[in-house]
């Protein structure tokens, strides 16, 4: 198959940067986006033209790091699929698809389709953890949890910090990112000592990078890759609310 | 008090000032709707409620007391839920300068995306429905809630009135619809198991205050009520 791909060029942070229109040749339907990308960079390549930049690693839809706005949807809008897992069946031939890069404040783009999270790093950093005793480790078995709080806190740690929901929302709000990782922690014995200090500095870092507000519109929870659910935010909200209440 | 402010300092605080305020104004418009039902009344059954709502609970309460308390809290939290929803809609806008060439929606509906402006055209309907029914504007002979009753014939029954009072209530529905839900989930009461109840009370909410506030302005220019 044949595709007309119309993708955001972008040097280097400081320039302007613009789409580029690129004819991606005999594609098997049974590639990945990311292998298609390949195939035209290796065309590029050949012509000694600059490749098209675009983040990956793992391609099995776990590591987090390929993410770009496919056609208007982040990760192509497939539910629970990674860009590096969407297959290319999913187009038709002489298809134009539009390539761009996550667009918020707080990811720059750094070149092309890579966009700086670091962000994220530093939200984690602020309080997504939790503390651990050295020496004689614990007997695993030793600690109850109670079925539904392991399930939902697996459900919330199945994010892979890739952005989606970032550059999904409206506002670019990094509410479900950050919401997953404390209600990941926050469901477990383990994650009790920090709960509330983690909430507060977490919440408070997310708004010091620059993301938006919450609108609850949803569509964060519709793009995510892991199919994180927006209950975890009221989950967030309701420990930030607490834990103000308690004085934190 | 300092933890109330570092809360209105995060995001998540100026929105549950935007649920408990926006609280206090659906518990209002609930009771409103109800109230403007005793149109059905008749002009006695309605003046006399207009009247009631002036004496609740005197001698205890002096004259207009309940009436005063209510103004000062329904115009506080109108304050603060506009001046949050301000500070939020700048943040928001700031959050992403440069936006998609393409951008497509799984799960926004229009109510939830157009949330902001449903709730501009509500305050400035808010600030003619004053005028017009508090304040007379455009009524002859009005009589205050003395006549209350004939106010509300006079004033719908020019046709411009009905359609502006109906797209507004509209827009209140449409806000409701979103709103009652997202109260809920900014405030921490929801979860997986509430989910499907404040999504049925917000559409239920948005749907039986259009009607009820509706019918009003219809029965008026239909000749029902005269």
């Amino acid at each position: 198959m044949n595709l007309t791909l119309h993708v955001w060029r972008q040097k280097n942070p400081q320039s302007e940067g613009r789409f580029v229109t690129y004819q991606a040749k005999d594609i098997i339907p049974d590639m990945s986006f990311l292998e298609m990308l390949d195939v035209v960079n290796q065309e590029l390549i050949m012509k000694g033209e600059e490749p098209i930049a675009f983040e990956h690693d793992c391609r099995e839809g776990i590591c987090g790091s390929c993410g770009m706005v496919i056609n208007g949807y982040p990760h192509g809008g497939h539910r629970g699929t990674t860009a590096c897992q969407l297959h290319m069946r999913h187009f038709k031939d002489g298809d134009t698809i539009t390539i761009e890069p996550w667009r918020a404040r707080a990811f720059p783009v750094m070149k092309d389709l890579i966009v700086d999270r670091s962000a994220f790093d530093r939200i984690i950093q602020a309080g997504g953890f939790i503390s651990a005793n050295t020496g004689v480790a614990q007997d695993a078995n030793a600690i109850l949890v109670p079925k539904q709080n392991a399930d939902a806190a697996m459900d919330a740690a199945a994010c892979i910090g890739c952005g989606a929901c970032v550059a999904a929302c409206p506002n670019a709000s990094a509410m479900l990112f950050t919401a997953a990782k404390i209600a990941h922690l926050g469901l477990l014995p383990q994650g009790q000592p920090e709960r509330y200090t983690r909430v507060v500095r977490m919440v408070e870092q997310m708004d010091k990078e620059g993301f938006g507000g919450c609108t609850n519109i949803g569509e964060c929870a519709a793009a995510c890759p892991k199919v994180i659910p927006l209950d975890v935010i009221a989950r967030m909200n309701r420990d930030l609310l607490v834990a103000k209440i308690k004085g934190v | 008090m300092a933890a109330a402010l570092t809360l209105y300092r995060t995001t998540i605080g100026k929105k549950a000032v935007m649920a408990i305020t926006g609280f206090i104004g659906y518990g209002f418009v609930i009771l409103h709707m109800i109230g403007n039902l005793k149109i059905f009344e008749g002009a006695e059954g309605f003046n006399e409620y207009a009247h009631f709502l002036r004496t609740v609970g005197y001698p205890m309460i002096p004259e207009r007391g309940l009436l005063w308390v209510l103004r000062v809290v329904l115009l506080a939290a109108v304050i603060l839920h506009v001046t949050a929803a301000i500070q939020l809609t700048r943040l928001d806008w700031a959050s992403r300068p440069k936006g998609y060439r393409e951008t497509r929606r799984k799960q926004a509906t229009f109510a939830s995306l157009t949330l902001r402006w449903g709730g501009l055209a509500i305050f400035l309907f808010i600030v003619y429905h004053l005028a017009h029914f508090t304040f007379g504007l455009g009524i002859p002979d009005f009589g205050g809630h003395e006549t209350a009753y004939q106010n509300v014939v006079a004033g719908f029954s020019n046709p411009i009135n009905v359609v502006l009072y109906i797209a507004a209530v509209g827009a209140l529905g449409m806000h409701l619809y979103h709103g009652v839900w997202s109260m809920f989930q900014t405030l921490g009461l929801n979860g997986p198991r509430t989910d499907g109840l404040w999504r049925g009370l917000a559409v239920l909410s948005g749907i039986l205050l259009f009607l009820g506030f509706s019918t009003v302005p219809v029965a008026v220019i239909t000749g029902l009520v005269r």
